[in-house]
Formats: structure tokens, sequence, C-alpha cells
């Protein structure tokens, strides 16, 4: 079995970014690291396969770490003509560079950690022509078939979907493995298929701030927190709280 | 010092590694007074830290010393010190001697499991009456046929408690001085061998340090390393090793102290204004975070002379004396600026303060660094 597995390369969320007022982004000229919600896809890619098929990444930035982590290959895609992408203009890479490795299953994570748009996963299922899953918390293959137990507010689904296809990965649902001191000397060694978006047959003009269908007109810093309400505790401290997150419609 | 790609994933892996599956265990470490080092070592082993530079074939990887410089560093910022150094006893005290001068079996049988975690090693060498002077140890293995019998006691020796073997330096001659002694690997289940104590500690609480008798204890002749007679000698080399791994584990945790310390003073608000709006306090912690930075330039220096193949033991002895004497500063520094949250247990600082002040006493107290050094550069008369 063929799992791609899709990551990105996030600003280190311990060491925050700065937003560059001229393209209204995050800069992104800092040490980046792997978006964390990507590693549980990663590890459930590594699971699924166990040594008996190849794990594949596909990212818009090397990453070493999950090769060292023990994905097989990585197909990385890298050009200039990116800068600015956003959700489609990137899930029309990564599906293209998808294609490329003709998956049996592609998992992604359901969001980045630093874009939040949470819907590249279903753009790219959309483009490779593939059902897609989302939310997943437990995936299981056989005989051509992905099995998912799929998270719900109330609990979860079961949902069947004939490969290929695509799932999306909750994050927090299995615990990845750390790269070991084999696996990160033998990361340099592993097949990068580098490639640019004229290998992928893509239009400059589809991607990048070229390409861009959407555009950020104004960024504003988040509003200071406000002082939050003390209850004083005069035996009925509970009553009020709770009507409180009943208000919030979180209970 | 510009670190590989490699060196530096390695680095990232160790720091979540102390993050994630050692920091939050720490304080039901100190509160129980011992660490599981068999669990601990045995995960750690299967993300190969353990025997960084030993061979694959007896559980090691292969990698040269500047990873170790990595893993001491990163343990360095564990929220304690007892594991660095029950680490360092492990990796780079106990077992450096059966690395390089050790049999194929001997290796297979002690060393091969200390690097996968299911055996934990010590290093015996001082005691009660001799700790930094090496030369006056009294305990002694008599040969009897294909055994040598043991008597004596060693003093402060960690890991001992849940120990599986020892790295022991005895006298087996009458010769005195420097000659006569042999480093013999002990088992813990040897006859004759007791833990007569375990040690109440000012610091390094959750690291089992004991006092250890010998009494007729068995062990096979087979068991001694490398060559009869040569063992102070081994066990020369190994304390060099001893030393770099305290200075590097020292970077690491003086580096940590001050970013907590600096955190904190950017919160405490004093007459109105953060702490660290103070040019006293920023001055400080600046002038002792360039001190922890020449003390890790230093480091990489030395473990760059060290993979060269170059005598370090003078360098390991400055940067060992530096180490006891820097982090007794920082340990000080941190606490005073903490002010009365500083002498609270509830504070990193008060366990940082008791267990750093051991580096200017273990492995060598600052006057036997000194002693060394004097001798070395030829500052006697």
């Amino acid at each position: 079995m063929k799992v791609v597995v899709c990551v990105k390369q996030i600003p280190d969320p311990a060491d925050p970014g700065e937003i560059d007022p001229s393209t209204k982004t995050l800069k992104r000229d800092v040490k980046l690291i792997l978006d964390e919600s990507d590693s549980y896809g990663v590890e459930m890619a590594l699971q699924l396969v166990d040594g008996d098929g190849e794990v594949v990444l596909v990212s818009m930035a090397p990453n070493n770490e999950v090769l060292a982590m023990g994905a097989d290959s990585a197909i990385l895609v890298s050009d200039e003509a990116l800068a600015g992408s956003d959700a489609l203009g990137t899930a029309k890479v990564l599906a293209a560079a998808i294609k490329r490795a003709e998956p049996d299953l592609v998992l992604a994570a359901t969001e980045s950690s630093d874009g939040y748009t949470g819907t590249v996963p279903e753009q790219v299922a959309e483009l490779l022509g593939m059902p897609s899953v989302t939310f997943a918390k437990e995936v299981a293959v056989a005989d051509g078939t992905v099995a998912v137990k799929r998270q719900t507010e109330a609990g979860y689904d079961d949902v069947t979907c004939p490969l290929p296809c695509l799932v999306s990965v909750t994050a927090g649902v299995v615990e990845p493995r750390y790269p070991s001191f084999k696996g990160i000397m033998a990361a340099k060694s592993k097949p990068v298929d580098e490639v640019g978006i004229a290998d992928l047959g893509i239009d400059a003009g589809a991607v990048g701030w070229a390409g861009g269908g959407q555009e950020i007109v104004a960024i504003e810093p988040a509003p200071a927190r406000e002082a939050g309400e003390i209850v004083e505790d005069e035996g009925d401290a509970y009553e009020r709280i709770v009507s409180f997150l009943e208000e919030l419609k979180v209970i | 010092m510009r670190e590989s790609d490699e060196q530096a994933a390695f680095r990232l892996m160790v720091r979540s590694f102390v993050e994630r599956e050692v920091n939050p265990y720490v304080e039901a470490w100190e509160a129980a007074e011992m660490m599981p080092l068999h669990e601990i070592f045995t995960k750690m082993a299967g993300l190969g830290m353990l025997g960084l530079e030993y061979e694959p074939e007896f559980g090691g990887q292969g990698a040269d010393h500047t990873f170790t410089v990595i893993l001491a560093e990163e343990f360095g910022r564990c929220a304690n010190g007892s594991l660095p150094m029950a680490l360092g006893v492990q990796v780079d005290m106990a077992t450096p001697s059966l690395a390089r001068f050790g049999t194929p079996e001997q290796k297979a049988q002690f060393l091969k499991p200390a690097m996968e975690g299911s055996m934990v090693a010590s290093i015996a060498v001082s005691e009660p009456d001799a700790g930094s002077d090496v030369a006056a140890i009294r305990t002694k293995a008599v040969r009897d046929g294909d055994e040598w019998v043991i008597n004596g006691s060693k003093m402060w020796i960690t890991n001992s408690v849940q120990g599986d073997w020892l790295c022991l330096l005895a006298r087996t001659s009458d010769e005195g001085g420097y000659s006569g002694m042999s480093q013999i690997i002990v088992p813990t289940s040897a006859p004759g061998f007791s833990v007569s104590k375990k040690l109440d500690k000012l610091g390094m609480r959750a690291s089992d340090t004991a006092l250890l008798s010998f009494d007729d204890c068995r062990v096979p002749v087979a068991n001694t390393i490398g060559q009869i007679g040569k063992g102070f000698q081994q066990q020369m080399a190994q304390f060099v090793v001893e030393r770099m791994w305290a200075a590097y584990t020292t970077v690491g945790a003086c580096e940590v102290a001050l970013e907590k310390t600096a955190a904190f003073l950017r919160e405490r608000h004093v007459f109105g204004e953060p702490l660290l709006a103070k040019q006293h306090v920023q001055f400080t912690l600046a002038e002792l975070a360039a001190e922890v930075d020449l003390l890790r330039t230093y480091n990489w220096a030395i473990a760059e002379a060290y993979n060269r193949g170059e005598d370090t033991t003078r360098q390991a002895t400055i940067a060992k004396l530096k180490a006891g004497r820097l982090s007794r500063e920082v340990a000080d520094r941190c606490l005073q600026f903490h002010g009365g949250m500083g002498y609270v247990e509830e504070t990193w600082t008060a366990r940082f303060f008791r267990d750093n002040r051991l580096t200017s006493i273990g492995g060598g107290a600052d006057e036997v660094m000194l002693q060394v050094l004097a001798k070395m550069d030829g500052y006697v008369a």
C-alpha cells in the first residue's frame, strides 16, 4: 500500500511570527517547523503501512523530520511562483504532486496551525476526483476499502469508503513517534523528488499571488482580553457558572 | 559550531523527549527519591540516545562525540539534576572503559544490555576515606583461582540501589599509590555484595546514591576490564569524559535557569515596573548568559579536540571547574531574583540551587581540578 501524507512547515508557534503588513500574511522567513497537526497523519500513515508498503510525504517546504520519523520518500514542490498561494492554489499544487505518487490513500491534517482555513484537504480530494472522509480518529484499510471512525460532536460515525481516497486526521488521535537517531541519520539519503510547478503542469498564473481567488483586505490586532467576571461564592456560585456556560452554549 | 541538519534534528528530538517524557514525571520521582531508570533508559535506547559513540554491535550508535554534547546539553534542561547525572553515569562514566578495553564477551554481557536500557550501570571508585584522592582507595580484590574475592566499601555510588552492575576500581596488588589497581565489573547479584545505606543528600534527591559493601564478594577474574594492574590509568581516562559530561549538562541547566528567571522577572512587577526593567537585573543576567555562552563554546572546542583523538584532560578539567562555579553563581542569582518565591519548594529554584551545588564536589572537587591544573600548567614549587 502506498500512503501519501501531506505536511506543512510553519513558523514555530512557541516563537510567534509577525504579519507582514505589505502582504498581510505571516512572515515565513523565520525558522519553520513541522506543523504539529500534521504529525498525527504522519504517525497514522506509518502505523497503517507498518513496513509493508510505502509512505510518501508531499510538501511545499523541505521536511527532514518526517523522513526521520520513517517516511520513505518525499515529493517537494518548490517554486517562487508559489508565494502567496491561497487555500485553493495550495490544493491545486498538492493535488498535482499527489497524482505523481499514485497513492492508495492520502492523509492530511484537518487544518493547518497557521492558516486554519481547514479547506485544503477537501479541495485536494475534489481536484483528484477522490472521495474524502474528514475528522478521522481511527483509520483501517482492508480489501480496497478504508474504514474510518469519524469524530462528531456526539461521538463518532463509522464510515467506509473505497480506495483511493483522502482522509483528514484529527489532531491528538495518535501519539506521534519521535524520530530516532538512526532515522535522523538516514533522512538525508532518502529520495526527494523536487519539482517546480511546470513539472506539475501548473500555470504560474493559477497559483501564488497571481492566482489568488481571495484577497486579505485588512488585518488588525486581536482585541485585548477584557477583564473577566469574578463570581463570589455565596452558596449559589455554581448556578451562576452553569447559566454562564449555558449562555455560551458550551453545555 | 554551526550545527548540521542531523545535529539540529537530534537536539530537537532530545528536547521534546525531555519536555514530554521526562519533565512531567520529575515531581513524582523527587517525592519518591527514586527514578525508574530501567524504564527511562529503555525508552531512550529505542530512540538511539544511549551509547551514541559505542559500536553498533554492542548497542551503540556509531556517532561522533558532538552528539554526546547535544544529548548532555539537552538533558541538562531536565527539571532536576538527578536524571542528567544518572544518564551521565550510564553512558559516560561507568561504560567508557568497558567500551574501550572490554572483551567482546564482556561487552555482549554488560555493555549491550546497558545501552539497550535493560541494565543500569554504576561507577564505583570513591570510598568513605578516599574520594577525590583516588590513590587512597583501599577496597581490595584478592585472586582465588578464577575469581576475585573483594572486600571493602564504596561511597557516593550513583544509580547503585537499582543498578545491575558496577565498574569497580579495586586494589589487586599491594603496590600502593597509583599502581596495582584494576577495573572489575561487579554484578550487583554477586554473592557478598550489598547496599549498606541509601544516602540522604542535600540535593539530587531523586538519584539513588548509596554506600556499598563488599564482604568476600566473588566475581570471575574474566570480569576484569582491560589490563590487571592498569585500573587507575584506565579510570583516569574515564574521569576525563565524566568531567566533560558535567560541563556539557551545566550549559543546558544554566541556560534554562536564565530563561525561566527572565520570564519570571518580565511578569513580576515591583515599584510599578517589571523587575526585568532594572538595569542591575539586566546586567547580571546578561553577564551570566555570556559566561554560559563562553562555557558552551569551550565545551564544543573540547568535543572537537576529543573527536580528533587528542588528550582533553586539561580542557575537561578547566571546563568542569568552570561549570561547578558558574552553576553555583547562576543558581544563587536566579534564586535571589525570585525573592521569597525563590526559597520555596514550589518554585524550581530551590531544587536547582541544591542539585547544582554538587557540580563543584562530584567527579572531583573544584580543589582537585585546581590541583590538576596547577600541576599541568607548572604552577608548583
